[in-house]
């Protein structure tokens, strides 16, 4: 095999570890409230500016940026939830899509507001890894490891735990969870601030590989909600096979075409799949 | 003790219950008969905090539960088996019964509870890591109970077992209910099929269009012509 | 029955006649306002029927890029180039239309394929870098004042045209409004099984109502960049613009003929007002409360500006109806009253 085409579909795997707990936490939240975060990607963003900032501007350790970051983002889940989620959960679905798209709209500008247009950089460079003929980033590496042990983590919680059970069972049956012993609210609380974890461990992770802008939401957000309609929207299995299946297009059509067309090719793939099995490869 | 003074409630402008009375004392097992739509499953989703009562009252061994909310009713010792069983359909049957222990009383005790649970119930042990949506209409009631008991409540609240069961599951649900009164469980008990349910319960209301037309001890029921009549078909 | 005609025609006449009486910068907003409300009102053609569309970028953006391309090109007119382009975008709406009408996309899953619709646009546009410009936009090549070439450096007659654009969407709102089609729709939106139980034929009016919007929403982008004389994918394409059409429809409310011009109306000036507030001291300022007040207006006026004068307006008579014991009008028919319910109260004055 063309070694090169090896290098990219390896490429394409260690990014699929980061679109995948993207999609992960973006499900979980769809899963059990019924919302679709739009400005999800937003979140992440914010996140990545968290890590800069608490890094580059007051000097604190990598590690311990990247959990603050991580705590924070959660706490703007729970700030999305409370605000903007919770007063309209009774209107139509749309609505609900429509209010987090607007909370897009405001946190880019905030962003621009707070931070400027400027590209900001962690300006840490982790070596290359050479194999052969065969380039890694050693960060891209280290982003799918952690990538992969933070979906384990995950769904070790779900599937052990009793509250991690409960935010199953409220995706299956969510009138009679009151009769379990289980406050609702709560539940939806916990599964924002989870959510909003899952979007601040990967905006550490993004922050070791790329820049930060206002607008870099715009970059992965409609990707990882391709990749969620792609599995199955609250299919937390369906959209981490998904991201793998997306990333793979990307980069083998990276590699034979170009990056922009890789991503153009992603979408028409997306659409075409869609429109052949709506509710998505693994949906039900 | 459970006291039902008055209770009125209904769905938007449409109302099921008109000022209805009850009460269950602890040990007891009472029944609650009357046709389709009278209002039963109403009954049971106001004890149990799934629809606000528009009217009245009820308490619970003196406590004043009627504002409260689903989860907090439970807490108070109030399990709910709810109409159709209303299994988590992809979660495992020990899933399934975990949540009933989802409560922090039942959580401390959850081993011992599931261990007693499977010994109530040993299908539900072969059967613990099975999907809880693919079993049988009778496997799947003995769940939903034993699901019901994990929290060890102290009024068993029961919406019509035996719906949409076979003839001959529907005689093993009843001997479950008799289990369950002399492991010393008070029960309150919904049911349309009249002739067995009177068989197991010391009283039991009729409950007809929201209203409480007749209450009385179970064998007493039985005699009555009108029910006879209009209930077990005689 | 004639006041309200001769209203109708005394508003027009001064619509019509304000390239005479307003500066350049008030004919440069009130072109936008006309030309934005256009789009708008297209949107809504789908919109208040369910049908909401997250990617209408896709067909502003090719009905933008379309025509200037086949003029930068090939020199091709664009009373030729827009039509192209119009019929392009129908083209793509149906492609995409068909099957997922067939196939029961719908809710969420119908939200996120349209916006992925218009992010395939965008990316296509930046991809296309050579003969597009990529994201630095690119502009028709200059004609000065030209007919052929569509191009007309003094404001005056893009307003005329804007506004004849925007009557044009206005007919069409109306024509939709009034047509079987109109209710059949609302049948579909309000239970689509039940709706195709009694022979209506969902697929034909789906497709047919996304048709007209997807077309009209290209014949507003493609006299957009004629105006302009700019365009770039973030202004046209992509899931910024997408939002900001569906929130400008919201906001004006969508279930109303002036509604997304009221849209328009109001974000507009809103924007203009912030920036000239904040200048360029706090870059992104203006944009924030934008963005604060779009979220506050799906939370408390879903059915936007007009929806809300709507209940106002018609609260004595609903509370006359209560006391009476009449059940509660369905508001949803209230908000669907258009202009001239308003003008008739006004004119009864």
């Amino acid at each position: 095999m063309d070694i090169y085409l090896l290098e990219a579909v390896i490429n394409g795997i260690l990014l699929g570890g980061v679109l995948a707990l993207l999609a992960l936490g973006l499900n979980l939240i769809f899963g059990v409230i019924d919302v679709v975060w739009i400005a999800y990607a937003e979140l992440v963003m914010f996140g990545m500016y968290a890590v800069y900032w608490l890094t580059n501007v007051y000097g604190w350790p990598v590690l311990l940026a990247c959990a603050a970051a991580i705590l924070f983002v959660a706490l703007l889940g729970v700030l999305v939830h409370l605000l903007i989620i919770e007063p309209i959960l009774g209107s139509a679905p749309i609505n609900q899509l429509l209010a987090t798209g607007g909370l897009l709209f405001f946190l880019q500008s905030l962003a621009t507001l707070l931070f400027g247009t400027d590209f900001r950089n962690l300006g840490i460079r982790l070596p290359i890894i050479e194999i052969g003929d065969i380039f890694i980033s050693f960060s891209r590496l280290l982003a799918f490891i952690v990538a992969l042990l933070g979906a384990s983590a995950l769904y070790l919680f779900l599937s052990r735990t009793f509250l991690g059970t409960a935010i199953r069972a409220v995706a299956q049956d969510r009138e009679i969870m009151g009769l379990m012993g289980v406050d609702q609210r709560r539940i939806y609380l916990i599964t924002s601030a989870i959510g909003g974890g899952l979007a601040g461990l990967a905006a550490c992770l993004l922050m070791l590989q790329y820049d930060v802008h206002p607008f870099i939401g715009l970059t992965f957000g409609p990707i990882t909600f391709m990749i969620c309609v792609l599995g199955g929207l609250g299919n937390m299995i369906g959209g981490f096979v998904a991201a793998f299946i997306i990333s793979q297009i990307i980069a083998i059509s990276g590699y034979y075409v170009s990056i922009e067309a890789s991503y153009v090719l992603a979408f028409v793939v997306f659409i075409a799949l869609i429109l052949v099995r709506p509710q998505g490869i693994l949906g039900k | 003790m459970l006291s039902l003074t008055d209770i009125s409630a209904g769905y938007g402008s449409f109302q099921a219950l008109f000022g209805v009375s009850l009460e269950v004392k602890l040990g007891e097992a009472v029944g609650v008969i009357g046709p389709n739509g009278a209002g039963k499953t109403t009954l049971m989703r106001v004890i149990s905090g799934l629809l606000p009562a528009k009217g009245g009252a009820f308490s619970f061994e003196g406590r004043a539960l009627t504002t409260l909310p689903a989860h907090r009713i439970v807490a108070a010792g109030i399990a709910h088996v709810p109409e159709n069983r209303r299994l988590f359909a992809r979660l495992t049957v020990e899933e399934n019964l975990r949540m009933g222990a989802f409560l922090p009383s039942a959580r401390r005790h959850f081993a011992e509870r599931l261990a007693w649970i499977y010994e109530l119930f040993p299908r539900l042990k072969e059967r613990r890591r099975q999907l809880a949506g693919t079993m049988s209409g009778g496997e799947q009631q003995m769940c939903a109970i034993g699901r019901a008991l994990m929290s060890k409540p102290q009024i068993l609240l029961m919406d019509e077992p035996s719906a949409g069961l076979a003839p001959l599951v529907v005689d093993q649900v009843f001997d479950l209910v008799r289990r369950i009164r002399a492991e010393g469980f008070t029960v309150l008990i919904v049911e349309q099929n009249v002739q067995q349910v009177l068989e197991v319960v010391d009283r039991a209301y009729l409950l007809e269009s929201g209203h409480i037309k007749l209450s009385g001890g179970a064998a007493e029921l039985a005699r009555n012509d009108d029910i006879r009549r209009a209930y077990i078909g005689i | 029955m004639t006041a309200r005609l001769l209203a109708l025609l005394a508003a027009l006449l001064v619509l019509a006649l304000l390239p005479l009486l307003l500066p350049d910068y008030f004919l440069h907003m009130a072109v936008q306002i006309l030309l934005w409300g256009f789009v708008y009102t297209a949107w809504s053609l789908m919109g208040r029927y369910g049908l909401v569309s997250l990617g209408h970028g896709a067909f502003l953006g090719i009905g933008g890029y379309g025509p200037a391309l086949l003029w930068n090109l090939y020199d091709v007119t664009p009373w030729l180039g827009i039509p192209v382009s119009v019929a392009l975008a129908a083209l793509l709406a149906l492609v995409v239309g068909y099957p997922a009408t067939r196939m029961r996309v719908v809710g969420h899953y119908y939200a996120l394929v349209t916006l992925a619709l218009s992010q395939v646009v965008a990316l296509t546009i930046i991809a296309l870098r050579d003969i597009t410009g990529g994201s630095l936009g690119m502009t028709p090549r200059a004609a000065g004042f030209s007919w052929y070439a569509l191009q007309f450096p003094a404001k005056g007659q893009f307003y005329l045209l804007a506004l004849i654009v925007w009557l044009v969407g206005l007919g069409a709102w109306i024509w939709v409004d009034r047509g079987m089609g109109s209710k059949a729709l609302e049948a579909i939106n309000e239970d689509e099984g039940a709706a195709a139980a009694i022979g209506i034929n969902i697929m034909r009016e789906k497709l047919r109502i996304t048709l007209v919007s997807a077309a009209l929403t290209a014949l507003g982008g493609g006299i957009f960049v004629q105006y302009l004389m700019y365009v770039n994918p973030e202004t046209v394409a992509g899931v910024g613009v997408s939002l900001q059409i569906v929130f400008a429809a919201i906001a004006g409310g969508m279930y109303s003929l002036l509604g997304p011009t009221v849209g328009a109306l109001f974000t507009l000036v809103l924007t203009e007002g912030l920036r000239i507030y904040f200048g360029t001291s706090f870059i992104g300022a203006a944009n924030t409360i934008y963005g604060v007040l779009l979220v506050l207006f799906i939370i408390f006026m879903p059915r936007g500006i007009l929806g809300l004068i709507e209940r106002l307006m018609t609260r004595p008579r609903r509370a006359a109806q209560r006391l009476a014991g009449i059940v509660e009008q369905d508001l949803h028919r209230d908000a669907l009253h258009d202009l001239h319910e308003i003008a008739r109260r006004i004119l009864r004055r």
